[in-house]
């Protein structure tokens, strides 16, 4: 993502699970976009997503969360059930995408539908909310 | 998704006749459906691999280093090997080894099995046109280089093809779920599962190995409805086993990949390996496979 060419400055912040510091919340800029990853291979990964969940304001759910699913190609490694997945992107109000790391074309693909979407979640993008592209990206997989 | 029950009461069927499938280590394959087979014409077919071999031998693709053997072809049906009444009869293939020292006595040892068969596959079979025969399940036991001449040899009569069957973490969690809630008479293997940890420069495997009756305790503990499994029950009993390992060993297995589950009923491997242990459970491992193979094949 970093390596995409964009007009505006973006910081990434990487955990590996939530709540973050309280000691630095002070320090911390805005947060425009929470993305939730899922290595479908773990099990676990699952598991810690959903109890850092927990610890996301309400406000988020309006379009600022996602879920990424990695590790999607190779179907004999699954260890998460799909229909988990899709029941927590439903239950969060909050679009799932799908990306395997390992293929550098979707990757790129990803990244750059992650950063158009943070230009919409920082509302940079006039006429389109955080709120109405999420609901776009939920109807469209509904389809 | 439900699941219902493995053990199918099995009317006229001779445990006898599908004994050759327990205690042997099988690969699995899923087959696509075979195009113009037919079931009258057996003896035709073993005659026709049986020349095909023979014509890959003269090609210098010998299958035995050193004396020249004899490769005898048996192709059978195995009529009690199949779910319910829609399913095609199971055909076996063997390839025997005739030592021409010995041709007197004609001392023949079996070196190759390979079994089609289907069982309760009606969603594969209901939707294919009328000259396909769906078996979609091969069992094979033997070496690499007789199942690579067979298979090639059905590929290029029937049209259809031949993939590994591969399974997931998930559905060996099934299995393992599954096998536990099985009665067993006087069952002393353990319930074991194996992990594998991606570590350098070689990669980690964990064995949990967990005393039958406590998993079949703690398995009665989850199920809600006796003959029914639903996948929740199922993500529930994994997780007690997980946290319990966890508690002792801070490991979170659920972090790593399922390859292995091994029980009284039947033992598999993510790599498309299987083991029968016990008769009376065959036909129900038997659907799950076949379940899979159809899952790969479309």
């Amino acid at each position: 993502m970093l390596r995409e060419k964009k007009s505006f400055k973006i910081s990434i912040h990487l955990t590996t699970s939530l709540p973050l510091p309280a000691e630095r919340d002070h320090l911390r800029p805005r947060i425009d976009l929470i993305v939730f990853m899922i290595d479908i291979k773990s099990k676990y990964s699952l598991k810690n997503v959903e109890a850092s969940l927990a610890h996301v304001d309400a406000n988020f759910f309006l379009g600022k969360v996602c879920f990424l699913v990695t590790g999607v190609g190779r179907v004999n490694y699954c260890s998460v059930e799909m229909n988990a997945i899709w029941k927590l992107g439903e239950m969060y109000c909050s679009p799932v995408l799908f990306c395997e790391l390992e293929l550098e074309g979707i990757r790129n693909a990803t990244a750059q539908r992650l950063l158009r979407m943070l230009q919409i979640c920082a509302g940079h993008v006039p006429g389109i909310s955080a709120l109405s592209f999420g609901t776009l990206m939920r109807n469209s997989t509904d389809d | 998704y439900l699941f219902f029950s493995l053990s199918t009461p099995q009317e006229n069927t001779d445990p006898q006749r599908t004994a050759f499938l327990l205690r042997k280590q099988w690969a699995l394959y899923s087959v696509t459906p075979l195009y113009k087979f037919c079931d009258a014409h057996l003896k035709d077919y073993a005659r026709l691999l049986s020349a095909f071999i023979a014509a890959e031998k003269q090609k210098g693709l010998a299958v035995e280093i050193g004396v020249e053997l004899d490769i005898k072809v048996a192709v059978s049906s195995v009529p009690d090997l199949k779910g319910s009444d829609r399913d095609q009869a199971a055909i076996l293939v063997q390839l025997s080894l005739r030592s021409p020292a010995s041709l007197k006595n004609s001392e023949e040892k079996l070196v190759w099995s390979g079994c089609f068969c289907c069982v309760f596959g009606d969603h594969l079979s209901e939707n294919v046109p009328e000259d396909f025969t769906c078996l979609p399940l091969f069992l094979v036991n033997g070496a690499e280089s007789y199942t690579s001449l067979v298979g090639s040899w059905f590929q290029k009569t029937f049209d259809c093809c031949f993939r590994r069957l591969a399974i997931s973490p998930l559905n060996l969690s099934w299995m393992a779920t599954m096998w536990t809630g099985c009665k067993v008479d006087k069952s002393t293997s353990a319930v074991e599962l194996i992990f594998s940890v991606p570590c350098q420069p070689y990669p980690l495997d964990i064995s949990y190995a967990i005393h039958p009756e406590d998993a079949k305790a703690l398995w009665d503990t989850v199920q809600k409805t006796p003959g029914e499994i639903t996948q929740e029950e199922v993500d529930v009993f994994m997780d007690c086993l997980y946290s319990h390992f966890h508690r002792h060993f801070k490991i979170h297995l659920s972090a790593t990949k399922l390859v292995k589950v091994s029980t009284a009923v039947a033992s598999a491997h993510c790599d498309g390996m299987i083991k029968f242990l016990q008769s009376k459970y065959l036909t129900g491992v038997l659907m799950l496979l076949t379940e899979l193979a159809i899952s790969q094949i479309q």
